[in-house]
């Protein structure tokens, strides 16, 4: 039980973290992956390509790049002078600043495949039938993509809730602050508390099994739905 | 048979690699913060003897698990004293061959604010962030507390820390001015010019002792125990004391 109060603050974190970075990127990722699906622009793969790096550079490189974006020399340190604090990094917002920029392709690309399925007849269709396009965004092409949503939104909360080198770059492991699961998993094994590392560690493997499972069972329900 | 041949000559290759891989060296695992002199005394070490001792860098609480786990090294430089005696406790070291190496020492350090005095600058409290490295895994984390026990300031400026896995990554929270000063090795501001500095003096902290150890892997080994021994020769104790470590 005792052990058990121990393991609650991290988790907690971790979950209001993923929670907040999730909707924030739900929020991002929408207009981003809508212009990269609809827009006939060349070069919006080049900023496709940017968007997709974390994906390929370690998460020491994005953590590192990161703690100089949040600090004094960066914009970081310039949003957080408007408090009077001099960085953004070792607080809860700096936190989610670092794991929505890792997290960003993966909600972005399923958007966008969703949004480029449903292709131009739908939208053409309700522009004849005299639906601003704004409306037409919102009632048929929102619906349409909802799959791309919801593979979005579980990739993008398990990318937080797994994410471990960006928050150890910039947290500062601070207990109800920026000590977040996978940062306290690793406290626990340098410390030789080899059991709380168990409980913590056991249960990421069990969320991680459910997270895939889910995702593949939507997608086939989808498909069928589909067909 | 073109394609049998190519097999064949990736299978040497990988052979080759493979091979040259399982030749006579040492492999030694290092606490981060001895990084730079151990890179010269490996230098020295293969002048004087041949021998080649592969150094691996890194946490010295990760390495204690990965040394109970079956981690091939022969050899450990921890940043404490801790980890080499509970090696040798569960019967992973040789219990004989411990021995401290160096001596850390701990440097308030700075890049914005005047440290050099260190005390007014600690009870004045003028700033949000004081980096450390972890007090719970890391030797000069715990020497950091202790430091700020003794003189008094520790209530004060609890919530003010910031902590670093590891020693390295205090001192890249202060070297990037994210956080204002923290607390790091004397050691890593070896060729550091930059900001201000003030040498923690010993009698605030209990001594930071790093020991080395023989692992059971490299008991019977030449090259491992060449390697330990080479440690303790004077030449190598001047390079140790010349990073800023001092010996006893």
């Amino acid at each position: 039980m005792e052990t058990l109060l121990h393991l609650w603050p991290p988790v907690r974190l971790t979950l209001e973290l993923a929670t907040i970075g999730t909707l924030t990127l739900l929020v991002l990722a929408t207009p981003l992956a809508w212009w990269l699906a609809r827009s006939k622009r060349g070069w919006k793969e080049v900023i496709a390509t940017i968007v997709s790096l974390p994906l390929v550079l370690p998460p020491t490189v994005l953590g590192f790049y990161v703690l100089i974006a949040l600090g004094p020399d960066g914009p970081g340190g310039t949003i957080a002078s408007l408090w009077g604090a001099r960085t953004l990094a070792f607080t809860f917002q700096g936190l989610v600043i670092g794991c929505i920029v890792s997290a960003l392709p993966v909600v972005v690309q399923p958007i966008r495949n969703a949004f480029a399925a449903i292709g131009d007849r739908p939208l053409e269709a309700a522009a004849t039938l005299r639906a601003s396009p704004w409306t037409a965004f919102w009632k048929v092409a929102l619906p349409l993509a909802s799959p791309g949503f919801l593979s979005g939104a579980v990739l993008g909360f398990s990318n937080i809730v797994g994410n471990f080198g960006v928050v150890l770059m910039i947290g500062g492991n601070i207990p109800g602050r920026t000590r977040v699961m996978s940062t306290a998993i690793f406290d626990y094994v340098e410390t030789m508390q080899w059991r709380e590392a168990n409980i913590l560690a056991g249960g990421m493997v069990v969320f991680a099994f459910v997270v895939i499972l889910s995702m593949i069972l939507i997608q086939k329900r989808y498909a069928m739905a589909g067909a | 048979m073109r394609l049998r041949s190519i097999a064949a000559a990736f299978g040497l290759l990988w052979l080759g690699f493979v091979g040259s891989a399982e030749a006579a060296k040492t492999h030694v695992a290092v606490a981060a913060n001895f990084t730079e002199p151990a890179r010269e005394i490996a230098a020295r070490f293969r002048e004087k003897t041949g021998h080649e001792a592969v150094l691996i860098f890194g946490a010295s609480g990760a390495f204690f698990t990965q040394i109970t786990h079956d981690a091939p090294f022969e050899v450990f430089l921890s940043a404490d004293e801790e980890r080499p005696r509970l090696a040798v406790e569960k019967g992973f070291a040789v219990p004989e061959s411990r021995f401290t190496y160096a001596i850390g020492k701990l440097v308030l350090w700075s890049r914005v604010l005047d440290v050099t005095d260190g005390k007014a600058t600690l009870s004045a409290g003028k700033f949000s962030k004081l980096a450390i490295a972890n007090p719970n895994s890391a030797p000069y984390g715990a020497a950091a507390i202790e430091t700020m026990k003794a003189l008094g300031v520790f209530d004060a400026l609890q919530r003010k820390l910031v902590r670093g896995s590891s020693i390295s990554q205090a001192f890249q929270f202060v070297d990037t001015r994210n956080a204002e000063l923290g607390f790091v090795a004397l050691a890593q501001l070896h060729g550091v010019t930059a900001g201000t500095r003030w040498l923690v003096p010993e009698d605030l902290h209990s001594p930071i002792r790093q020991d080395a150890v023989l692992l059971k892997r490299g008991a019977n080994d030449e090259a491992s125990k060449a390697f330990l021994a080479f440690l303790k020769e004077p030449e190598v104790r001047t390079i140790i004391e010349s990073f800023g470590y001092s010996i006893e």
